[in-house]
């Protein structure tokens, strides 16, 4: 049942246990073939709406539908055949440290296919071009460094051309070039492969670059969600704070503290 | 009042957590056993494994297993010279080694050395989220990760036992025939004739099969139950340490009075 | 070919721990003098088989020639019947008897077969007709006081 949304959340409340609810009754289409942003504060939940996506956590109530069919958690077998139909890039890379470059990339297609060496071999090679690290291919994971990292990890994520690719602050702690190639990649990927792509980022700039539309989460609930041009025009407070990294605002600067003329003994 | 309440719910509230970690570490320890199987038949990953803990503890079970024939060989010759039984030195260090400190202290070596490797090595895994990446990637790190290590404990931990309890003979034969000038025709009828295969040999590879489950299962829980900072692992290769000690010197009693209080 | 290292030294490590196991099974333990399948057994009555423990030597001249596979009770004569398994190589005959001895003065317990003179040798399952029990070391004590007074009362008829 090809829907027009690869997947769909609907009206979703997530909580570790009954005191700390994450996220509130929350909605968000994806649509295929685009790349959608969902941003917010760390810690508002964005990285767990990927896990629940990916089904390693249940909802408490509201529904995640994966290209029309309901992700369940409970079913093993459809769950393992859905996540054979995902990538998913973490936010350090998540390498194997004890395999080499080649074979972390190799490793979904030796986990789930039965090819031969020869034709791993040539698809492994392929996706490391695809991210530029083709020569790197026999190194130890020891030996590379962040940005790379995390584009191994990117070429991991695909290598068995996945419908859905999701990114973990794909951004985070990257140097300006490491940056405008991961960035790149996330967007050319995209397209060529005709693939639907989540980024979970707080990095404004580079969403508004490559992302078609973009969600912003904020205790919880979504305040905000559009296209780059239409976020950046809205007046919410919210919004506005986040957008332009205003240091005070609805979010607030001061951590809840006594008033200051009463600390210093100031008061009359 | 109020104190000795508090003190009371405190200690039933330590208890029932006691008994939840107990039943969680079951029910791991069910898993490690439920995916053996899967594990046998992928052997290469367990291969792997046995190399990474079998074989590199061959140099530190080599040297202990030398030192301690020499040690108990020069120690068992003091004490039965004074009867003029000095003959029975190879009796006694061998019936030592093999019903006792072959299987103990090879145990006691590998929770510290390999232990404490497997325990540190998946506690990264997990830190790194290694483990939730192959989840995600529809790979059950369980039979992945977790069972060829606990197939390779097993069946390495008493091939080690076997190595450091032969070498340990090896080394008093060296101290009592060579340096003490004991008979080697004595040294070596004296062992046999008191040495039984299936009782002290027998005995001694059983008990060290139940140290490798033990120590490797220890070894993996705490790795994977430990907090993803770099703190919570070291504190979790501590943990493993001490944890498999304790238990294997309590299954050694158990196994011990098991074995050989019972005379035929 | 890192791999075929791997399974190499691997299984290095697992042959080194199979000849530990050969070396201790052979050259630390009996194993080498547990001779299967080639043995017989006969059996022997005792009025007291002592200490007696099953797998405890049967010597001849000193050696080893096999060992005590079972002790049981028999109910009707009120004996104890040691089954003996001795190697086929050794040919004892059909008169020939055991005793209990002790190793060293209280070490452990063994059957002594000293053999007889008859042409006929002794056959599988046979029953061992000439037997000395274990000399009980209480018994021994009493003995040893009981011909004390006994001496002591002579004397002081007169002595004999």
């Amino acid at each position: 049942m090809a829907t027009d949304n690869l997947v769909q959340i609907d009206h979703l409340t997530f909580g570790y246990d009954r005191s700390r609810v994450i996220l509130r009754d929350v909605s968000l289409e994806f649509p295929r073939g685009k790349v959608v942003a969902i941003m917010g504060l760390s810690g508002s939940g964005k990285t767990t709406l990927l896990r629940l996506i990916g089904g390693v956590i249940r909802p408490q109530s509201g529904k995640i539908l994966f290209d029309g069919e309901p992700v369940d958690p409970s079913d093993i077998d459809k769950l393992f055949a859905l996540r054979r139909r995902l990538g998913m890039l973490f936010q350090f890379g998540a390498l194997f440290t004890d395999l080499s470059v080649f074979e972390n990339v190799a490793f979904p297609l030796r986990e789930h296919t039965d090819l031969p060496d020869s034709m791993i071999r040539d698809i492994v090679l392929l996706k490391l071009n695809a991210v530029g690290l083709r020569g790197a291919a026999s190194l130890r994971i020891s030996e590379v460094s962040g940005g790379m990292a995390r584009r191994i990890a990117l070429a991991r994520a695909i290598a068995l051309d996945p419908e859905l690719i999701m990114y973990d602050e794909p951004f985070a702690g990257l140097d300006p070039i490491s940056l405008g190639i991961t960035a790149n990649l996330i967007r050319r990927l995209n397209d060529a492969t005709g693939a639907t792509s989540i980024v979970v980022s707080h990095d404004v700039d580079e969403c508004f670059l490559i992302c078609d539309y973009l969600y912003l989460i904020s205790s919880g609930r979504i305040v905000g969600h559009g296209t780059a041009a239409q976020l950046q025009a809205s007046e919410d407070p919210e919004v506005r704070q986040f957008i332009r990294g205003e240091p005070d605002g609805p979010v607030p600067f001061h951590y809840p503290a006594k008033p200051i003329e009463q600390e210093m003994g100031l008061a009359g | 009042m109020n104190a000795v309440a508090d003190f009371l719910a405190a200690l039933g509230a330590r208890a029932l957590r006691l008994l939840r970690s107990l039943g969680h570490a079951s029910l791991f320890f069910w898993e490690l056993v439920r995916f053996t199987p899967a594990a046998l038949r992928r052997f290469d990953l367990s291969v792997v494994q046995i190399y990474s803990i079998g074989n590199l503890s061959l140099v530190i079970i080599i040297t202990s297993g030398a030192a301690v024939g020499g040690v108990l060989g020069l120690q068992a010759y003091y004490a039965l010279d004074r009867y003029g039984a000095a003959e029975q030195v190879g009796l006694l260090v061998a019936l030592s080694l093999l019903r006792e400190l072959g299987p103990v202290l090879t145990a006691l070596l590998f929770a510290g050395r390999a232990g404490t490797s497997l325990t540190a090595e998946i506690g990264l895994m997990k830190a790194g989220e290694q483990l939730a990446a192959m989840e995600m990637m529809a790979v059950d790190p369980r039979g992945r990760v977790l069972a060829p290590r606990f197939v390779a404990g097993i069946v390495s931990v008493p091939l080690l036992s076997a190595i450091f309890s032969a070498v340990g003979v090896a080394g008093a034969y060296v101290i009592g025939v060579k340096l003490i000038g004991i008979d080697s025709a004595a040294f070596w009828s004296q062992m046999q004739d008191g040495v039984d295969v299936f009782k002290d040999v027998g005995n001694g590879m059983v008990k060290t099969v139940v140290f490798g489950v033990a120590t490797t299962f220890v070894a993996l829980y705490t790795g994977y139950e430990s907090d993803a900072t770099p703190e919570g692992v070291a504190q979790a290769t501590t943990r493993t340490v001490v944890i498999s000690s304790v238990a294997v010197l309590v299954l050694d009693f158990l196994l011990t009075s098991l074995m050989f209080s019972t005379r035929p | 070919m890192d791999k075929r290292n791997l399974d190499i030294l691997v299984g290095l490590f697992v042959v080194m721990g199979a000849l530990a196991v050969a070396f201790l099974a052979l050259k630390a333990a009996n194993l080498a003098s547990l001779s299967f399948d080639s043995t017989y057994r006969v059996t022997a009555r005792f009025d007291n088989v002592g200490g007696l423990k099953i797998r405890a030597p049967v010597k001849s001249a000193g050696v080893t020639v096999g060992r005590i596979a079972s002790i049981t009770f028999d109910d009707k004569n009120f004996q104890g019947v040691a089954t003996l398994e001795i190697d086929r190589r050794y040919k004892f005959p059909a008169d020939t008897s055991a005793k209990i001895l002790t190793t060293g003065l209280l070490g452990d317990q063994y059957v002594a077969l000293e053999p007889g003179a008859d042409d006929k040798d002794l056959q599988p399952y046979a029953s061992i007709k000439i037997t000395q029990s274990a000399v009980v070391l209480e018994n021994l004590i009493g003995q040893l006081l009981y011909s004390k007074a006994a001496e002591g009362g002579k004397r002081k008829e007169g002595g004999k």
